[in-house]
């Protein structure tokens, strides 16, 4: 899916095809380049395709780079707690799908909202959560974004609303929105495996009918859990499925198609034209959770297929050299930097303590509003609140 | 067969059950038929990080240390996983009209695997992927059972039976009593329930008491292998809709089959009890997983105090079986329930709530005592993890109190 760059312009200037690596020597200093994307990085459903006309900052395409080596440094060593033991329970990795997030994230400001399903350690990154704090709560520590309470599931930040799986509630947050009439959005985000329950329809019918700035993604990593996309869905066009509701296809791997979609997404929801359906075609490439090898349903072959060829990092990197924003050695040393910051929050984490046994008893109600008692496993053993 | 009464018999349970309780998720080492045998062998290798120990209950932590392979079938033992996987083949080889239709049932060879090979040998037609649509599903299966099939519907685990709990309350359990008995709904919904190991408050939780609620529902809840066989093979041939609550962390236990057992013309009676440990002090109901904590308790208190524990398997949520706890009351004068559920309105409350309505109340010598999960969401940490479900130092504890014996 990743073509190479067919046009590029800076500074005003156009410079086609096989001269490219050459030009850019001089454009290291650019802080922003104009840059057509691929022709097949879009599919619309009733509605007109965004350009492909973009300008990409220099500042932003690092940032992005930076985030996505970031999570993918993140995950890769939550994938390695989890194998020594560190981590339990279910552990959703979002390995190969790091442009979804990240693109949205570079296209929104904090006052938009996210909503998201159970594979959420990277959008919990980018709302705000740290690596620490993330890693503190996949290890069950106190220190944790969730104080070691939610786990892998159950992340949360302002605007960011987890971690939870069920489509309607997003709509919810649009709702808000609109009834604050604040001009901000909801991006929604649902797998391709959740995209057949009814709920998801039941939101777009409310979100539609009462023109909610509900922006419904579907993250269609062609697997939903272990049955594939054609197996579980009549129709696999995802973004054609809100059927009243205007849809659009986005090559989910490509990080700079991600964020331009997404900006032209909330300027659709902004201008009072309604919902938005949005696909994003990505792919995982670990298995559903931890717990699953991710080969019985789907070959190695495939897997190295998409890493080699559709490699979100790898794509965003090829356009950084080309576009002259960064050396090889800028790029290595954020890897190197990414792998610092993962290395001494995990350093941390480990160090840190578990929950206090009292926490057992606090959070299940808000604060001041609890009973007095709250009974444990026989009926001496009680949390006292007040 | 030997019987489950004989100590050794219940320290290799214990030794089983310990094993699962520290790696948790036992689905992580079976759920690659390839990897199967690595994965097991690779979690064994690893030092357990004791918990037991960590709590200062340091002679059950040696059990937690043991390494120890899951049996396979042999010998007269059958994992749980085994043993509802023979239910269902054979219910399947009985019956043309059962089908299994659930997530990831058939080619992935179901998540937890209990239905592994059955799509290879019965096919499509009959081993049924769905999308994740539980309602859909649910409600489609419980039309086939209004229109003359067999349908055997898998919860992925029971938490996700919350967005089909409408179609199970409201369309199978009540049909029949609104079509004045002229419409049956034979169907089973089967899966995972109660605690499990480190997946926090919405996939760790005791639905037993939500469906034992329901008039026009059965709910069986097995513990070890007989029980899955038995009472699953009874479910699928109930005329009625069936509630299996099966436990995760149950699933790669081995236990005893008997010879009687292992028979395509097994079943359990659905609505009967079974005392798996006789006693003359106090009487512990309890049924699925924290049965195994039962057995432990009463191990240690006989060992520890001479306090010799009735267990009663109540196997059947829903009927309960009155008579078998009645009258193991009369003999022991203690009642205590332990379970995996919320404390409140729970099946605990309900035993005490017989125990106020029967003759049991006239021998009972001390109130009866409720064993539960702490009245708080499951959390993810695993110390708090810990603190939140019943174990044998909890149930040692409150027994030890029903009796009016000395706190250490």
């Amino acid at each position: 899916m990743l073509l190479p760059v067919s046009r590029v312009v800076t500074r005003g200037s156009v410079r086609r095809g096989g001269s490219l690596f050459r030009s850019f020597a001089s454009a290291s200093t650019s802080d922003s380049v104009n840059y057509t994307l691929p022709n097949t990085s879009f599919k619309t459903y009733e509605c007109d395709p965004p350009s492909l006309e973009i300008e990409v900052k220099k500042n932003d395409a690092l940032e992005m780079y930076k985030n996505m080596v970031l999570i993918r440094r993140m995950e890769t060593t939550a994938d390695n707690l989890y194998k020594m033991k560190m981590i339990r329970g279910f552990c959703h990795l979002c390995t190969g799908q790091e442009a979804v997030g990240v693109g949205m994230e570079a296209a929104i400001t904090r006052e938009d909202a996210i909503i998201t399903a159970y594979r959420c350690h990277g959008y919990t990154l980018l709302r705000g959560g740290t690596v620490h704090q993330i890693l503190a709560e996949l290890m069950g520590r106190s220190t944790g974004i969730s104080k070691g309470k939610g786990g892998s599931m159950h992340m949360f930040a302002k605007n960011f609303y987890g971690g939870n799986g069920i489509v309607p509630v997003g709509a919810g947050i649009a709702f808000t929105q609109k009834y604050l009439g604040v001009n901000n959005a909801t991006f929604i985000m649902y797998g391709d495996g959740a995209a057949n329950q009814g709920q998801v329809f039941e939101a777009f019918n409310m979100a539609k009918l009462w023109e909610l700035p509900a922006i419904f993604v579907c993250e269609n990593n062609l697997y939903g859990m272990g049955t594939s996309a054609a197996r579980s869905s009549a129709n696999t066009q995802y973004y054609t499925r809100g059927q009243y509701i205007p849809g659009i296809q986005v090559n989910g791997m490509d990080v700079l198609a991600v964020k331009h979609s997404c900006a032209w997404a909330k300027e659709w929801t902004s201008s009072g034209k309604g919902p938005l359906v949005m696909e994003m075609v990505t792919y995982r490439y670990g298995g559903h959770s931890m717990s699953d090898p991710g080969t019985t349903y789907r070959t190695r072959e495939e897997i190295q297929h998409m890493r080699s060829t559709n490699d979100p990092i790898t794509g965003l990197r090829l356009r950084i050299l080309e576009f002259g924003f960064a050396t090889e050695t800028d790029l290595k040393n954020y890897e190197k930097e990414a792998r610092t910051i993962v290395d001494e929050a995990v350093a941390k984490a480990q160090k840190d303590p578990l929950p206090d046994e009292s926490e057992i008893w606090t959070d299940i109600y808000f604060k001041g509003t609890e009973p007095d008692v709250i009974r444990g496993r026989e009926r001496e053993e009680i949390g006292v609140l007040h | 067969m030997q019987s489950l009464e004989g100590p050794s018999k219940i320290h290799v349970i214990v030794k089983y059950i310990y094993i699962s309780t520290v790696y948790g998720n036992v689905r992580n080492a079976s759920s690659h038929k390839k990897m199967t045998g690595s994965l097991f062998k690779n979690i064994f290798k690893i030092p357990a990080l004791s918990i037991s120990k960590q709590r200062g209950l340091s002679n059950v932590g040696v059990f937690a240390m043991q390494k120890r392979l899951f049996a396979s079938s042999n010998d007269g033992q059958m994992t749980v996983r085994e043993a509802l996987n023979a239910a269902l083949d054979e219910e399947l080889t009985r019956d043309e009209r059962v089908f299994l239709i659930g997530e990831e049932v058939a080619q992935y060879n179901g998540a937890y695997k209990v239905s592994k090979g059955l799509l290879d040998k019965f096919g499509p037609k009959r081993i049924i992927d769905t999308p994740i649509t539980e309602s859909g599903f649910t409600g489609l299966a419980i039309g086939a059972a209004l229109s003359g099939l067999r349908p055997i519907c898998e919860f992925m685990t029971f938490n996700f039976s919350m967005q089909a709990i409408d179609q199970v309350v409201n369309s199978a359990a009540k049909v029949h009593y609104m079509a004045g008995g002229l419409v049956p709904c034979p169907i089973v919904f089967r899966g995972p329930n109660g605690s499990a190991a480190g997946v926090a408050a919405q996939h760790s939780q005791d639905y037993a008491a939500w469906y034992g609620a329901i008039p026009g529902l059965k709910v069986v809840s097995p513990w070890d292998s007989e029980d899955a066989k038995g009472l699953l093979k009874s479910a699928i041939r109930d005329p009625n809709p069936v509630v299996v609550l099966e436990n995760e962390l149950q699933y790669g236990i081995s236990f005893p089959m008997s010879e009687e057992a292992m028979s395509p013309d097994f079943l359990l009676p659905i609505g009967k009890a079974k005392i798996i440990r006789e006693g003359k002090d106090a009487t512990v109901v309890s049924y699925s997983r924290t049965i195994n904590f039962c057995i432990e308790a009463a191990e240690k208190l006989q060992a520890d105090e001479g306090i010799s524990v009735e267990i009663i398997n109540l196997r059947s949520i829903r009927p309960l079986d009155t008579n078998t706890i009645v009258n193991s009351v009369k003999k022991t004068n203690h009642l205590i329930s332990v379970e995996s559920g919320f404390p409140h309105f729970g099946v605990g409350s309900e035993i005490c709530a017989l125990a106020m309505e029967t003759e049991a109340f006239d021998y009972l010598d001390a109130p009866v005592e409720r064993v539960t999960s702490a009245d708080v969401p499951t959390p993810y940490a695993q110390n708090i993890e810990y603190m939140s479900f019943p174990n044998a130092e909890v149930i040692v504890k409150v027994v030890k109190r029903s009796l009016y014996r000395k706190k250490k």
